[in-house]
């Protein structure tokens, strides 16, 4: 990926502060066209914070955010997610007394802009539906389709945040902690559909569990209390002794 | 299932959803004497239904609805009694449109709040109306209101009469049109958006959804509705008066919602119907303490029924087909 290439998102000394307590620094990072980056930190970090500034959940203090070159320091979330910019959320955020495939096709038809039609019934949308269930069957959610997502498992909730996201068709998407809180026989499943999303999506992933990142992250950006400490490639990451002490060593790598 | 629409599950018309048109058809022909009574069901079922699309749908708290309504009621009864114009139809598109424009003013204000702020500021605007349509005196008629309302015979041939035969039919069949709009606005992708928006607000932002935009013309729409009720109000009783506007009004429509079940449609014609029903033959036997009986029954709904009395046929059957 050449340096010079306008990078999918950009932001330049991105702060935020709540009153005396500054979460993120003067952050300057990079999240590169068809990118695989890992932003990881102690907890506290600021990576939510980050991810929330990005998207635009939460307004920055100073500092500026470009997407494909375009200031969107300002711009609503709404508007950043209609230029392509996904999110899953850390903790997931579904509509839990709609059937899976309501939650994913709710986000298709905001993409294509029919959510404000109110004569066909929803169920008549036909193309909207079957896009739905396909990104429910990448899921493996094929059977799963008219559960109601409370009455699922948490590991399938996780992967309908996923495919929420992937409705969206975004051009970079910001995945916060996929697989916190599922247990190892289901994120496994989770592991295996990051690895196939597909290559021209820009993805920035918030993780804890290191043996996800160095498997997926192709470049890595540690955070410390809301600065960057150091950025590169993992076996750099993995060898940098001040990443070890601040974070690695501090159990997170078993 | 609390809900009904969305993109999973079909929206053809059910066999129940037939059965309130045909008890409101049985009642014209059974119920002579009740006509009157059967007219402000329809017309409550109709105010009701406009709460339940910004409340049960949408997830917008009011206790302010009333002024909708109230405004409505004004617009057929100023129509009539100051500026001459006795059509009902033109009476109905003007309630209509006052209703949708005061309801599009008042939500650009409210729906930028949440919660409580939210209710507090559709009581005040509540509220201030109320007063407006008291001091007003050369408009409203103040306290003693407009009397001799005058509608002219629909399609010039049926008069309002006082056993309220026209009344009733031209609310049913005004009632039915409305329902079948806002039956498919609740099946569509519209419907299912508000949902969303009810569901988890946070999730619809990150969907790219303008919430608050969207918020705006359902809000929009139901104010029109109420309008529309408003004006059916005035025309059937041939008057209008300041209680259009009370509190009381906003707090009874929202209380009838949750006694029939909110977001469901029908509880919008279970909870009027049962309120009013309940409230006539109350005020009969106890004529002074009526509303003792109608604080019991809601008590009873809150307490046994937070469903409303459809959550709870619906618990109960899920309970019968289960043994």
């Amino acid at each position: 990926m050449s340096a010079l290439a306008t990078p999918a998102l950009e932001t330049q000394m991105l702060c935020k502060a709540f009153g005396a307590l500054t979460v993120a620094d003067d952050i300057n990072f990079r999240l590169e066209q068809g990118a695989r980056h890992a932003l990881i930190g102690p907890n506290g970090a600021g990576k939510t914070t980050f991810v929330n500034m990005l998207t635009g959940a939460l307004p920055s203090s100073s500092g500026r955010i470009f997407m494909n070159g375009e200031d969107i320091t300002t711009m609503s979330q709404a508007a950043r997610t209609q230029r392509g910019l996904g999110r899953t959320f850390q903790i997931t955020s579904l509509f839990r007394s709609l059937p899976a495939l309501d939650n994913v096709a709710m986000g298709i038809a905001e993409r294509e802009g029919v959510a404000l039609r109110m004569w066909k019934p929803a169920s008549g949308y036909s193309a909207i539906r079957d896009e739905a269930m396909s990104h429910l069957e990448k899921m493996g959610l094929r059977d799963e389709a008219l559960t109601v997502v409370r009455d699922l498992p948490y590991g399938k909730q996780r992967l309908i945040e996923i495919a929420i996201a992937l409705g969206l068709k975004p051009k970079a998407l910001l995945l916060d902690e996929p697989a916190a809180g599922v247990p190892s026989i289901e994120s496994g499943r989770i592991l295996d559909v990051l690895a196939e999303l597909p290559k021209d999506i820009a993805i920035l992933i918030i993780e804890h569990d290191m043996e996800l990142v160095f498997r997926f992250a192709e470049r890595i950006t540690v955070l410390v209390q809301g600065a960057v400490l150091t950025e590169g490639a993992p076996d750099q990451i993995a060898n940098d002794q001040r990443v070890r002490d601040v974070y690695l060593g501090e159990g997170g790598h078993d | 299932m609390m809900h009904s629409g969305g993109y999973a599950r079909g929206s053809r018309i059910g066999v129940l959803e037939i059965l309130p048109w045909l008890v409101a058809i049985a009642a014209f022909f059974l119920l002579p004497e009740y006509l009157s009574l059967g007219a402000r069901i329809l017309i409550f079922i109709l105010f009701t239904l406009s709460l339940d699309l910004i409340l049960g749908y949408a997830g917008i708290i009011t206790l302010g609805h009333s002024v909708f309504l109230g405004l409505g009621a004004y617009t057929a009864g100023i129509l009539s009694v100051k500026a001459g114009i006795h059509d009902p139809f033109l009476q109905l598109i003007a309630g209509a449109a006052i209703g949708a424009g005061f309801g599009a003013i008042t939500g650009a204000v409210v729906l930028r709040t949440k919660d409580l702020t939210q209710l507090m500021l559709t009581l005040a605007i509540a509220a201030i109306m109320m007063e407006v349509g008291n001091k007003a005196n050369w408009l409203t008629g103040g306290a003693d209101g407009l009397p001799g309302v005058q509608v002219n015979p629909l399609f010039g041939v049926f008069e309002f009469d006082f056993i309220g035969k026209t009344g009733y039919v031209y609310c049913l069949v005004v009632l039915f049109i409305v329902w079948f709009f806002v039956r498919r606005m609740v099946y569509s992708p519209f419907g299912a958006m508000l949902t969303g928006i009810r569901e988890n607000t946070a999730r619809m932002h990150a969907l790219g959804a303008p919430v608050y935009k969207r918020l705006l013309v359902v809000y929009t729409i139901s104010a029109g509705i109420a309008g529309i009720a408003g004006v059916l109000l005035t025309q059937t009783t041939q008057s209008v008066g300041l209680n259009v506007l009370s509190f009381e009004i906003a707090g009874d429509v929202l209380v009838m919602l949750i006694l029939g079940g909110v977001g469901r449609i029908y509880g919008a014609f279970v909870g009027p119907t049962v309120y009013l029903i309940a409230h006539d033959e109350l005020a009969k036997q106890f004529p002074e303490y009526w509303s003792f009986g109608v604080g019991f029954l809601l008590l009873i709904v809150v307490f046994f029924a937070r469903g409303g009395i459809l959550g709870l046929i619906d618990k109960i059957s899920a309970r019968v087909r289960k043994s």
